[in-house]
């Protein structure tokens, strides 16, 4: 499918990546604090972020280079189940919405600049806050992967992959700068440069929806035209499973796998330390429920580029990778001066949520496990410091698993890492609205969500993979399948339960709370709240 | 282990807060319950309905998260003035 190197679109990309770079660097000196070394500066870009700029992080940070690679593939391999991230993106922000403001609130109370901070804050239990770091550090490495997973289709699709006979090293050099930048200026700038390049990518990332949505249907014939051939490709025999390849609606057997995928992967999204990362990193309390009324935008945006896949299907493109399905149908539709444009966007699109995510997992592990196991009396400078190194190590670890194990390797564990992330939720949103939960409950809820999760996904078989098929299976009881995640944390909480019950019952004893009712409604100017700068940009609310 | 002496502000459930925690549930009920969704027909410009009745709900959950946000605000600042 390489037809040699695509010039002008490569040309148009450079450009779009060198001024990106450019920016990533100045941002080190964007809304500068006095106080430069501390993690709050470096690792939440000093706690200072507007409802814009958070929007954008946000935004940027969700809505991955894999995403818009990925949903769309689905989509193009198996129609309607892929849809499923439109209403899991709708449940998110109702969610969020009842739940994050009090984390910010007591983590800008404590100074807390992780979940596992504040678990082992409100639990008093170095083992629980230890077993949320270690499942947010697992979780999220293979995300990372996954951003270079969508660079790296990006890069093919343009020629400059090379094809499966070059030389390793050549093949894989532009992703080498590409990440050797990347990891240059997260070093240096921190969660500031992300957020500043935020700007630039979703600028690019909307424009190119926007022209796609209304360009290439026109193309094509429009809407009628487009699923109609779909309907058709979607009727035919896959030889492997000898069943049709997929369906425009789910049928009645895909219902409970349906709800539970977007239910599950909703409740498991801002159980991610990226996010969390990007949510304390607001300035305020409303900042934060003013941007879940605002960020469905990028729901929208996701539901659009979801309906790429079916016009793939129609611009007959064809591709043994799915991941590459998108990326060609630009290749195909657009000039190629566009094309370049689109393609920056999803290769910026996977440097944004690659710098956020390594940042999360470098505090994680300097606060959580650095912190509370190696070095107690560790100083601020020393944090940044080394949480500044396990960014970079935990890059290099993204980079080497992406180019020495095959690709399914690190969707596979993207898959598990999300069902894992999933089983953080009671320790952390239990912990935001009770003390009820006994830290050990916790603990032994956690394991068991774990190994079922773990054990489940590993007996699912494909029709190309003996294990970790898909991300559903039947759910114990019910006879209908559904995503594994969900059925885990049910059995998680469960166990939590009826263990609190026994704990509470034999007077186990509980963990020391030093957090306070008030502290999860506090906002800033209260007092005891760190207001770090003053407001750069207007529009915060008096009060 | 003892709460802190301090109270929460008087009552909890209010009508407000009812209208506001249906405006969050909402679109569980109505994403969750695939079976009201999952069909081709009416088509919308050429949409089967499974996608065009999916994407008018990321408009009207935003709608409704909207409603529950400026509810809040107005709950939240006839509580202040009590309160500190």
């Amino acid at each position: 499918m390489n037809d040699g190197v695509n010039g002008v679109a490569l040309a148009v990309f450079v450009f779009f990546f060198v001024a990106v770079t450019a920016m990533g660097f100045m941002a080190a000196r964007w809304r500068k604090a006095e106080n430069e070394h501390s993690l709050d500066e470096w690792g939440l870009g000093g706690r200072s972020f507007g409802t814009w700029v958070t929007w954008f992080l946000l935004g940027g940070d969700l809505y991955t280079a894999y995403t818009f690679v990925a949903v769309p593939a689905a989509i193009y391999a198996a129609g309607a189940a892929g849809f499923f991230a439109v209403p899991y993106t709708i449940l998110v922000y109702p969610l969020i919405f009842t739940f994050l403001p009090r984390l910010w609130s007591v983590s800008h109370r404590h100074g807390y600049v992780t979940t596992s901070d504040f678990v082992r804050g409100r639990f008093g239990s170095k083992g629980l806050s230890l077993a949320v770091a270690l499942t947010g550090i697992l979780a999220t490495m293979p995300y990372i992967a996954l951003q270079l997973v969508g660079i790296q289709a990006v890069l093919d699709v343009m020629g400059v992959g090379g094809g499966e006979n070059t030389h390793w090293f050549i093949k894989d050099l532009p992703l080498l700068i590409a990440f050797g930048v990347l990891a240059a200026y997260t070093y240096s700038s921190g969660l500031r440069a992300p957020a500043l390049i935020a700007f630039v990518k979703d600028t690019l990332i909307y424009i190119v929806i926007v022209v796609a949505i209304i360009y290439i249907p026109i193309k094509l014939g429009g809407f009628d035209e487009i699923f109609a051939k779909a309907g058709d490709a979607f009727a035919e025999t896959n030889p492997a499973t000898g069943q049709p390849r997929g369906a425009l609606a789910p049928g009645d057997a895909g219902h409970w796998g349906y709800a539970t995928l977007a239910l599950g992967s909703a409740l498991a999204l801002f159980m991610y330390p990226h996010s969390i990362t990007a949510t304390l990193s607001s300035r305020s309390r409303e900042v934060i429920r003013r941007n879940t009324t605002i960020l469905p935008l990028y729901s929208l945006m996701l539901g659009l580029l979801a309906l790429l896949g079916f016009m793939a299907i129609a611009a007959g493109v064809k591709v043994d990778n799915g991941q590459l399905a998108i990326p060609q149908l630009f290749e195909n539709m657009f000039p190629d001066w566009f094309a370049g444009v689109a393609f920056a966007a999803i290769g910026i699109g996977a440097l944004v949520p690659a710098a956020i995510m390594s940042i999360a997992a470098a505090n994680l592990f300097t606060r959580n496990i650095y912190k509370d196991f190696i070095k107690p009396d560790a100083t601020p400078e020393q944090e940044t410091k080394v949480s500044k190194l396990v960014s970079l190590l935990v890059k290099v670890g993204a980079l080497v698993f992406v180019l020495t194990m095959d690709k399914t390797v690190a969707i596979n564990f993207q898959l598990l890492g999300g069902i894992w992330i999933l089983q953080t939720m009671p320790a952390l949103v239990g912990g935001l609205f009770t003390r009820w939960f006994h830290r050990w409950a916790l603990l032994a809820g956690w394991a068991v969500g774990m190994l079922y999760g773990t054990v489940a996904a590993y007996g699912v078989a494909s029709p190309t993979q003996k294990h970790f098929g898909g991300s559903s299976a039947e759910i114990p009881g019910l006879g209908e399948i559904g995503y594994i995640g969900l059925t885990a944390f049910v059995l998680n909480l469960v166990v939590t339960v009826v263990v609190t019950l026994v704990l509470r019952a034999v007077k186990a004893p509980d963990g020391v709370d030093e957090t306070s009712p008030s502290d999860y409604t506090a906002d800033a100017g209260d007092p005891g709240v760190k207001t770090e700068l003053p407001p750069a940009t207007a529009g915060d609310p008096v009060h | 282990m003892s709460e802190a002496p301090e109270e929460k502000p008087p009552p909890t459930i209010t009508p407000v807060r009812v209208v506001i925690g249906l405006c969050l549930l909402a679109p569980f009920v109505a994403m969750l319950w695939v079976s009201s969704y999952a069909r081709i027909e009416p088509t919308l410009i050429g949409i089967p309905f499974f996608y065009w009745y999916q994407l008018l709900w990321v408009l009207i959950s935003t709608a409704l998260t909207m409603t529950a946000y400026q509810l809040w605000k107005r709950d939240q600042r006839s509580r202040h003035g009590g309160e500190r």
